[in-house]
């Protein structure tokens, strides 16, 4: 645990998100109950639990691809709100990795880099496409930047889809169950790259069921059902003295096998 | 059985070995698909022998038996000439200026062709790759093309407004209003204030251009007809049908508009459910109606403005169908990267919904381009009415056959070559598998 432990010296009182009595609904369907979360800067989240527990819908709130009815979201200080400038403002801030990856696939890898910053941020051509290759190189698929998605495997296009969303250099970055649509030889490459990103201080907040990942980088696990927040801890806590049943029955079924 | 018959490692990988030969090469191609069977043996032949019959009869008709000087029908008729007789091209040839330009001005035919030449020149680059300066030609046939065609087409304008000296006044304090509007626009970074700016001087620059023209003769539209007529019909259908559909089609999508949504889903609706012929009736007659007295169109203008609404309709259709084989991912992946909804449209969202209707669109141009036939209906003389109006003349009685057939081919070479673009559109912008 020395990475998670040197890590943690990122981790600063800033407040990157503050979700304060957040409710949902879909029609009548109620799928976020209370959502109470305050992120510091620098902190590594996972969020797991059952599908149907609401967590991706939780992280699709902070950057409004789903609206919240009741409660309040801010992000980097700036209340997410049907205003267009806040929201505008806000997505600029937090960059998303999907779990199919969601790239354009008519364009390049590289066009598919540069695009947000040259349209978004008005960055010239040429500045982009150098920032792009930077983290093209740090995603280790540089090599790659004039192919196509479609000619690049599901692992290569999420690592792909992780240097897209490090071109607008974001202060937070979403994760949407990112290798849940992966082969099991492929996972372990999406993770290094996430690992990496968490050792150099990056806010992130990951939906996913990799509890190795979680143990190694993050520094506070979130366990969710029925739409609520059930239970949170540092992960070695979480895992080995979680105090809620329902923890202990998620834990148990998807551990131990 | 011994437990170690399970056990099994390959120590050394196995080659790559190329095909065996009786799998590839022209012979085994003929056996599998030519005579794989018996009765697809029998149907090759008996198929080999039907094309070849029609080659020859087609190649007999057209070349060996055809006429290719005549003064008129006695020269082409078999009770005249006293053998069969096939193709008489010679009456092509005579009434050729016809077909191409109708009853318009011989003396001015080098407008239209240099017209058709602008046309080509600017749409090459567009659509070939390999042929250099589409950012140049491209905005030119979008913002300049059109008014210079109409200028050389029609000659000048008459714009009622720019005879007084007031009218002139207002135009041109709206240019430079429109000018002052779009550059402060331009430097505050607002890019809805710049285009209304720059949008009212252009509009004006173009009122002013058509006012003057070239200071050619005019020619009036009731002199446009042929080959010509049908290009500019299409020509212009296609040039508006293509915008004006994708408009429609994203704000029928509009949800959170649900006045536009109406709106179009109204117009759509509307127009598909009518009979082309009848829109052009009622471009015709009731067109007057919704405008403002003295405002009066010329019967071109009226089936020009039915035409193109009515293949908007259809367009956006097609266009909608692009749209919704766009996968929701698609349009998360652009709003969480910030790009707002003309960016994630144009950039993200457009390419691809397009792409995969090119065969729909080009299908609808193809429709498009044949229905301009039924302009006949309200009089307006296109290159099928010329024909039948040759025909009827007394100098080239009986000549139908010929002439259908001739007509026909240019239909056929236009429609067949819009086709093969599209199938190499599709091939170009193939970019591996689908996400």
């Amino acid at each position: 645990m020395a990475e998670a432990k040197t890590a943690d010296m990122n981790i600063t009182d800033e407040v990157a998100i503050h979700i304060n009595a957040m409710h949902k609904w879909y029609g009548e369907f109620h799928v976020l109950k209370d959502i109470n979360l305050t992120v510091h800067r620098g902190e590594r989240i996972v969020i797991c639990g059952p599908s149907g527990s609401g967590k991706s819908t939780m992280i699709r709130c902070i950057n409004r691809l789903e609206e919240h009815q009741q409660g309040d979201i801010f992000v980097d200080g700036i209340e997410l709100t049907n205003d267009l400038k806040n929201i505008d403002a806000i997505r600029r801030e937090v960059g998303m990795v999907f779990q199919h990856f969601n790239l354009f696939p008519h364009l390049t890898v590289l066009e598919n880099c540069v695009l947000a910053p040259i349209w978004v941020r008005k960055t010239p051509r040429k500045e982009a496409e150098e920032a792009a290759m930077h983290f093209l190189e740090r995603v280790k698929i540089p090599e790659q930047a004039m192919k196509y998605p479609g000619q690049l495997s599901g692992g290569q296009q999420q690592r792909v889809a992780i240097a897209r969303s490090l071109c607008m250099n974001p202060a937070i970055m979403l994760f949407d169950e990112p290798t849940s649509a992966l082969d099991p030889e492929m996972i372990s490459e999406v993770l290094d790259t996430m690992i990496d990103l968490a050792e150099s201080g990056m806010t992130m907040l990951c939906v996913t069921h990799e509890m190795g990942f979680a143990r190694k980088v993050a520094n506070r696990v979130i366990f969710m059902d029925g739409g609520q927040i059930i239970e949170q801890n540092e992960p070695e806590e979480f895992f080995n003295n979680p105090q809620s049943e329902r923890t202990k029955l998620f834990l148990s079924q998807i551990l131990h096998h | 059985m011994s437990k170690e018959s399970i056990a099994y490692v390959r120590t050394e990988l196995h080659p790559t070995l190329p095909p065996p030969a009786s799998a590839v090469g022209p012979v085994h191609w003929i056996r599998m698909n030519l005579f794989s069977t018996w009765y697809y043996g029998v149907g090759t032949v008996v198929s080999a022998y039907l094309i070849a019959w029609l080659a020859w009869e087609i190649f007999d008709w057209a070349i060996l038996t055809a006429v290719w000087h005549a003064k008129d029908f006695q020269d082409c008729l078999e009770r005249y000439v006293g053998e069969p007789v096939g193709a008489c091209w010679g009456f092509v040839d005579a009434r050729f200026d016809q077909f191409m330009y109708g009853p318009y001005d011989p003396a001015s035919y080098w407008r239209p062709n240099l017209t058709g030449i602008l046309l080509i020149i600017g749409l090459l680059p567009v659509m070939f790759d390999k042929i250099p300066g589409r950012k140049i030609t491209g905005p030119l046939m979008i913002f300049v093309f059109p008014w210079v065609a109409t200028a050389l087409l029609h000659g000048p304008i008459e714009m009622t407004t720019l005879q007084s000296t007031i009218g002139i006044v207002i135009t041109l304090v709206l240019a430079v209003g429109g000018l002052f509007l779009g550059f402060r626009g331009r430097q505050q970074y607002n890019p809805g204030q710049a285009m209304l700016g720059f949008g009212i001087t252009y509009a004006i620059a173009v009122m002013y251009f058509l006012a003057f023209g070239f200071g050619l003769d005019v020619i009036g539209t009731n002199k446009f007809g042929g080959f010509m007529l049908t290009l500019v019909l299409s020509a212009v259908a296609i040039g508006v049908s293509l915008p004006l559909g994708i408009v429609l089609a994203l704000g029928r999508r509009a949800n959170n508009m649900p006045l536009i949504q109406m709106l179009c889903i109204g117009f759509i609706e509307l127009i598909r459910s009518v009979p082309l012929i009848t829109v052009l009736f009622m471009a015709q007659f009731m067109l007057p109606l919704f405008l403002p007295e003295g405002v009066d169109f010329d019967n071109l203008i009226r089936a020009l403005v039915g035409m193109s609404l009515f293949s908007s309709a259809y367009m956006a259709e097609v266009v909608r169908g692009g749209l919704q084989a766009i996968p929701k991912g698609q349009f998360e992946a652009a709003d969480a990267l910030g790009l707002n909804y003309n960016m994630s449209m144009r950039l993200v969202v457009l390419p691809q919904a397009l792409k995969i209707v090119i065969p729909n669109i080009v299908s609808t141009f193809i429709g498009l381009f044949k229905d301009t036939t039924l302009v006949s209906i309200i009089g307006l003389l296109d290159l099928l009415l010329t024909m039948k109006q040759s025909v009827t003349s007394t100098q080239w009685l009986g000549m139908e056959h010929t002439g259908y057939i001739f007509v026909g081919s240019i239909y056929l070479v236009c429609c067949f070559g819009m086709s093969r673009y599209s199938i190499y559109l599709e091939k170009k912008l193939h970019t591996g598998h689908k996400r």
